[in-house]
């Protein structure tokens, strides 16, 4: 008796959904343990998350605020991982947007509101396009590793923006913080009445709607999809690979620009050296454990501001915020591990002797996995089933 | 003048290239059997926790740096178990790695934050070959992390291309069916340079905590485990040309300093900039060249015995 994996040719549609519930429930099980085996009390530490992100309306609020970028950036990631291409960038790309939505603003202080705010928004949807497009260039045309090229440019973006606050940027009346005068009130995103929530939240619904009627309604958005699944096929179908890589990555970009631009328009009202912490890396999470839906990106993204404003609440029990991070970490860890078993089977076969593992439909053809049968029964199951006609 | 300025420039370089260097052999171990991590540097900072947290314990760098190479092995099982065990895919796994692993030495960190290093690695000068001019003070003037990084890197290509054991760890990378029907364990091949790969970034982390700071500061390796991860493919995955090239960045980042204190009229962000420059503009080079093929056949993808 052993176990046995067989490759699914269909996952049954409420594991898809059931997965990525049980990974997180467990990421939180694992997380727990770590927190007991340090000295902390895991029921203390998750109470405190749990009421400091969602048990007050201020708290509820400020997970929304948390959320934003992160539908943001996750969006953009997601939209880039459908085609494969491993844009580690946001963090920078969302630095950059931040920084050109201030140019703006600091540019044209008298500017009315309903030309300043959008100009704000074209220039952060630019910059951030433009900075992802640098590395887009080489990945098409020569092949780079975009996933280093993207995440040095965030270190640069980050290196850039604290040049400009520490120096030409910096207000002088700030004390010598690293920090650029506030912005004037014409320069600030509309709030919802009563909380720090602004319409970034729209913005993001809307960016969702627009992303997945592209996707999965458009011709382009076919063709994001073929070539994330093979690109050599995109390539004999007649589609531009090239072009798409680059257009892809400049809206990957656009959008995790725009998040920076909301940062400091809506929520920071000046431009800081800290504009960001770490959202356009969550990101990456998010868009996976959404499994790169742009809806599922949405409410993935909810979560995970509240694990932020869970983070920071936990730190008046002097227990650092990075928890939240690890946490994060964990919950990637477990939604990979699940992967596995939507795509696979776990059977128990009662079988007499080191019968192979191959399946009946393509037995017999010779294959290595066919004459090394004998060697692979005693891990058999390391060995999946191979497909027919695969 | 001059010259002293030439001697500590190439010292600083040495010294700044080193945790590069463990962390880039490291990664050529774990890729030369397929296995793409993308977790160099949340492994290094785990590394470059626990070893400081262990010798700030116990008073012993030895410990420490006992305690970095378990850590950083430990970090990279995860990576194994996930990408090699059940075949996630590599890039989201190696990225989930870096992530949690910023986490957790952040959370196991906080309390040493401002705590001063006890005994650290100091340097040593090598009797006789230290008293050489230049080469002396360059090459023997350094602490013993450094040493033993010199006598891996001949070991490793020793190893790579002049063994059996290095032949069937790179026939498990260049084609791991091939190596399969050959009879070799591929799942247990990358298992065992994964976590070896980890071992040795771990190491980096300690060089670090433990010999270039030595202090523990959240985020502390700034992106050296990324430049790691460049790094080898400019290298062409060849522990030789990694040595070179760590130097090379070190000693980017050496300049960098040095003209900072020197006090010049360019901003010291633009100087903080120039590693990662000089890392995008060496992949741009090496994309060109013929590097690029040097590249194992499998690297990035799961193995599935039974076909794909």
């Amino acid at each position: 008796m052993r176990l046995r994996l067989e490759r699914r040719l269909d996952v049954p549609r409420p594991l898809i959904w059931l997965m990525p519930v049980v990974s997180v429930a467990l990421a939180l099980l694992a997380g727990a343990l770590f927190l007991h085996l340090t000295g902390s009390d895991p029921g203390e530490v998750y109470g405190m998350m749990l009421r400091g992100a969602f048990g007050s309306r201020y708290g509820t609020t400020e997970t929304f605020v948390k959320a934003i970028p992160l539908m943001l950036c996750g969006l953009g990631v997601g939209i880039a991982f459908r085609m494969l291409l491993w844009n580690i960038g946001a963090e920078g790309q969302l630095y950059m947007g931040a920084f050109a939505a201030t140019w703006v603003c600091l540019s044209f202080p008298e500017g009315p509101a309903y030309l300043l705010v959008p100009a704000m928004m074209l220039a952060g949807l630019l910059a951030g396009g433009v900075w992802a497009l640098l590395p887009a260039i080489p990945r098409a045309y020569l092949k780079t590793n975009e996933v280093i090229t993207t995440l040095m440019l965030n270190y640069v973006a980050i290196l850039w923006v604290s040049y400009l606050v520490h120096g030409p940027w910096r207000d002088p009346a700030g004390l010598n913080f690293p920090l650029t005068p506030p912005f004037p009130r014409s320069a600030w995103l509309p709030t919802f009445p009563g909380t720090r929530v602004h319409v970034g939240l729209v913005i993001a619904v809307v960016a969702a709607a627009l992303l997945s009627v592209v996707l999965w309604r458009t011709r382009w958005g076919y063709e994001v999809r073929v070539i994330g699944e093979s690109a050599q096929a995109a390539r004999y179908a007649g589609m531009n690979v090239e072009r798409n890589i680059l257009l892809v990555m400049f809206l990957s970009g656009a959008l995790a620009g725009l998040a920076g631009m909301c940062e400091v328009s809506g929520v920071i009202h000046r431009l800081q050296h800290q504009v960001s912490p770490g959202y356009g890396y969550s990101a990456i999470i998010v868009a996976w454990l959404a499994r790169l839906n742009p809806w599922a990106i949405l409410v993935v993204s909810i979560l995970f501001g509240g694990l932020l404003v869970g983070g920071y609440a936990v730190q008046l029990a002097g227990i650092p915020a990075a928890v939240a991070y690890m946490l994060q970490g964990a919950i990637l860890f477990f939604v990979l591990g699940g992967e596995f078993l939507t795509r696979y089977r776990i059977r128990l076969v009662v079988s007499p002797g080191p019968g192979p593992v191959v399946a009946a439909g393509a037995g017999g053809d010779g294959s290595p996995a066919g004459t090394a049968a004998p060697r692979s029964a005693g891990r058999g199951s390391k060995g999946g089933t191979r497909e027919g006609g695969v | 003048m001059d010259w002293l300025l030439a001697v500590s420039i190439c010292q600083a370089a040495i010294t700044a290239g080193t945790p590069i260097l463990f962390a880039a052999l490291g990664e050529i171990l774990a890729e030369r059997v397929g296995v793409l991590n993308l977790g160099v540097e949340g492994m290094m900072l785990v590394g470059a926790v626990s070893g400081f947290l262990v010798t700030v314990r116990t008073g012993s760098p030895w410990l420490g740096l006992l305690a970095s190479l378990v850590a950083g092995g430990l970090m990279a099982l995860i990576h194994a178990v996930l990408s090699v065990g059940l075949r996630a895919n590599q890039v989201v796994s190696g990225l989930a790695l870096t992530l949690f692993g910023t986490g957790l030495s952040g959370y196991l960190g906080k309390p040493l934050i401002g705590v001063p290093a006890p005994l650290t690695f100091r340097p040593v000068k090598v009797p006789g070959l230290g008293d050489m001019p230049f080469l002396g003070p360059v090459v023997f003037g350094h602490d013993y992390l450094v040493y033993i990084s010199y006598l891996l890197v001949p070991l490793l290509w020793f190893f790579l291309y002049r063994t059996r054991p290095g032949l069937h760890m790179r026939s498990v990378g260049e084609n791991p069916a091939a190596a399969d029907a050959m009879g070799i364990n591929v799942v247990w091949t990358r298992y065992i340079y994964t976590v070896a790969g980890g071992m040795l970034a771990g190491a980096g982390g300690a060089y670090l905590s433990l010999a270039y700071a030595p202090t523990w500061l959240e985020n502390m390796t700034a992106g050296r485990g990324w430049i790691a991860v460049a790094l080898v493919i400019f290298a062409g995955w060849n522990p030789l040309v990694a040595l070179a090239g760590s130097y090379l960045f070190g000693g980017v980042d050496a300049l960098g300093l040095r003209i900072q204190a020197v006090g010049t009229v360019v901003p010291s962000f633009f100087l903080s900039m120039l590693p990662y420059v000089f890392t995008i503009l060496v992949l741009l080079v090496s994309a060109r060249g013929k590097r690029r093929l040097a590249a194992p056949g499998a690297l990035g993808l799961a193995y599935d015995r039974e076909g794909h």
